[in-house]
């Protein structure tokens, strides 16, 4: 390598087995990795002070979860399931649990579906009011959704879908939509047009070409926004408190807003519902994480 | 993190062989999204802007009918709770959004080097980002209580009193609710930066380096003028969201002690939902809709949004 770059440039070019690319700069030896030579202790104590501050809490949830009533224990031990059983049966988190899943799932393929009409109707296509509805889009990120309760309501009254979880589907998948149109638009522009062409040209249909050839490169994409309307659904309760006033059709953050304005707080009941709340989302965001960042950085951000 | 094959593929090039396609075929693929957008979303909020011209208020119904401005009038000069909660509105949304660019920006860079435990490092840091609302309070709730909460074990080890709630204190529970906030929104912002960090292409810190600039010049030279309109769009994002979001105000302090608390949309979603009054909570959404697209403005004219990166 030091032979290399004593040459003069011209000489280097010539030898392009080296793997140096022509407008590469010169390296000097011992700078070769400065850019990238922190210092460990610059990484690990900032980080390690972090990951109190966000394991703690969660920690905290546990410990009140599994130990039993009264006990100031710092770890988990004794353990028991009181709390647990109490929550799951007395304080219908069952019941809670189930519908939470339902509206989950369902405004998760709702918000991929149509988002994915729109987005490759974005991607793909010119017409007239593509202007007007990008813009719509944007506009109605600056809408307050809790703002949109009153009028919501109404027109759920009138269709007859209050106490129904239909409308927190409908109104949760509405509130995904914008920005999930807006990335899957940026994810299907990034696949180039002539994959598609070529298959047209192979006889597929434009949707069979679609299936075949633009679904899979899709993947990450899709996964980052099925996985951000199924976490936003689960995790919001406005909508849920609003339009579900019967007590079997309630959802999980409903539940647990229950429980902390209960008179006199049971804690060990809340954490308990907590982490039954917290399981889902913490097994899908396992699963997903790796693919947020390259979903994102796909050129998302940028549209 | 290895790029998959669908961040490998280059960018589009606008094809002039596009297959003719039926005229119609992208207005059906549009028309799902509109139609659900036009009934609960335009519906909703025209209904808002006609509603804040009325009195409406489902308790006192011989009243309903015409109001011209006089809702308007009422949140200006009359309303004392209008001045105070955006106030409080502001302080929040600005004091958000900043600790959790700043925080999110350096964690970022620190999971964005090559270290040993870099995956599960960023799994946790990042994990909060999946529960938030309610879920973010009952957690918080469960520290900050007076009984067996965090204060307890601290005053256990002689720091502090027993019995101490910095919900209910006055002086404490606006950085007791902005930590809670904190923990759930600054992996947002990580997330995002770290995204975009990706695509710093690496030559220029080798470049950068051969000329003898330290990690610090590199960053304000390099890596800052990269991140500049993620950062932009991410602050913006979060700043309109931080505004309009209620749940976690709404269910760790509802807006106490002595509405302490209370944002200018949880004021509305109390006028609106308890008061009833809803001829004059949609005029107080009307008024915080134009504050809010303003400051959107301003801000992106300021901040000159895709403008040259020098």
């Amino acid at each position: 390598m030091t032979a290399l770059l004593t040459e003069k440039n011209g000489t280097a070019r010539r030898s392009p087995a080296h793997g140096s690319p022509p407008s590469s700069p010169r390296r000097r030896p011992g700078r070769e990795r400065a850019f990238d030579d922190v210092p460990r202790w610059q990484i690990y104590l900032p980080l390690g002070l972090y990951l109190l501050f966000t394991l703690i809490p969660f920690y905290w949830m546990l410990l009140f979860a599994v130990r039993p009533a009264g006990s100031t224990s710092l770890v988990p031990w004794p353990m028991t399931g009181a709390h647990f059983s109490k929550v799951w049966n007395e304080r219908s988190f069952a019941v809670f649990f189930q519908n939470s899943m339902i509206v989950g799932v369902a405004t998760l393929v709702a918000t991929t579906l149509v988002a994915l009409a729109g987005g490759y109707a974005l991607a793909r296509f010119d017409f007239r009011i593509k202007g007007a509805f990008m813009l719509a889009l944007l506009c109605s990120q600056f809408i307050p959704g809790a703002l949109m309760l009153v009028p919501l309501f109404e027109i759920f009254r009138n269709l007859q879908m209050i106490n129904s979880l239909g409308s927190v589907v409908i109104a949760e998948t509405v509130f995904q939509l914008p920005l999930s149109i807006i990335l899957i638009s940026g994810f299907i522009k990034n696949v180039p047009v002539s994959l598609e062409e070529a298959a047209w040209v192979d006889g597929c249909s434009r949707f069979t070409a679609f299936r075949t050839v633009v679904l899979p490169l899709l993947r990450p994409g899709l996964i980052a926004v099925g996985s951000f309307a199924f976490v936003h659904s689960w995790n919001h309760f406005l909508f849920a408190l609003m339009f579900l006033s019967e007590q079997d059709k309630q959802t999980i953050p409903v539940g647990l807003n229950t429980l902390i304005g209960a008179d006199s707080v049971d804690l060990g009941a809340l954490a308990a519902g907590g982490v039954i709340a917290a399981v889902p989302v913490v097994i899908v965001f396992a699963f997903i994480q790796k693919w947020l960042i390259t979903g994102f950085s796909a050129g998302a951000v940028k549209g | 993190m290895a790029p998959t094959a669908a961040v490998a593929t280059p960018p589009p090039k606008e094809s002039r062989r596009r297959r003719a396609s039926p005229r119609r075929l992208p207005y059906l693929l549009i028309a799902p999204a509109g139609l659900l957008m036009l009934g609960f979303i335009a519906y909703p909020v025209l209904s808002v802007f006609y509603y804040s011209l009325q009195n409406y208020n489902v308790t006192k119904p011989w009243r309903n009918g015409f109001a011209g401005l006089d809702n308007f009038r009422r949140v200006f000069t009359e309303d004392d709770q209008f001045w105070p909660t955006l106030g409080f509105s502001a302080q929040w949304v600005v004091t958000q959004v900043t600790l959790q660019l700043l925080l999110g920006l350096a964690l970022a860079l620190i999971v964005n080097q090559t270290f040993i435990g870099r995956g599960i490092s960023r799994a946790m840091v990042f994990s909060p980002w999946a529960v938030s609302g309610v879920l973010t309070s009952t957690i918080w709730i469960l520290l900050y209580n007076s009984s067996t909460g965090f204060s307890r074990y601290l005053a256990d080890a002689g720091i502090g009193e027993y019995g101490t709630s910095v919900l209910s204190d006055t002086g404490t529970v606006f950085w007791a609710a902005t930590v809670t906030e904190l923990w759930r929104g600054v992996p947002f912002f990580a997330i995002l930066i770290l995204a975009d960090l990706q695509s710093v292409s690496k030559e220029l810190y080798e470049a950068a380096s051969v000329d003898g600039a330290g990690r610090l010049r590199q960053f304000f030279h390099i890596t800052l003028p990269h991140l500049r309109d993620a950062i932009i769009l991410a602050t913006l994002l979060r700043g309109v969201w931080e505004f309009n979001n209620v749940d976690l105000l709404y269910t760790l302090t509802g807006g106490g002690p002595a509405g302490e608390t209370t944002t200018l949309p949880l004021y509305v979603a109390n006028t609106g939902i308890e008061g009833h009054d809803f001829g004059y909570a949609s005029a107080l959404t009307t008024v915080a809709f134009v504050i809010l697209l303003f400051c959107s403005i301003v801000y992106l004219r300021l901040s000159k949004f895709g403008g040259d990166r020098t």
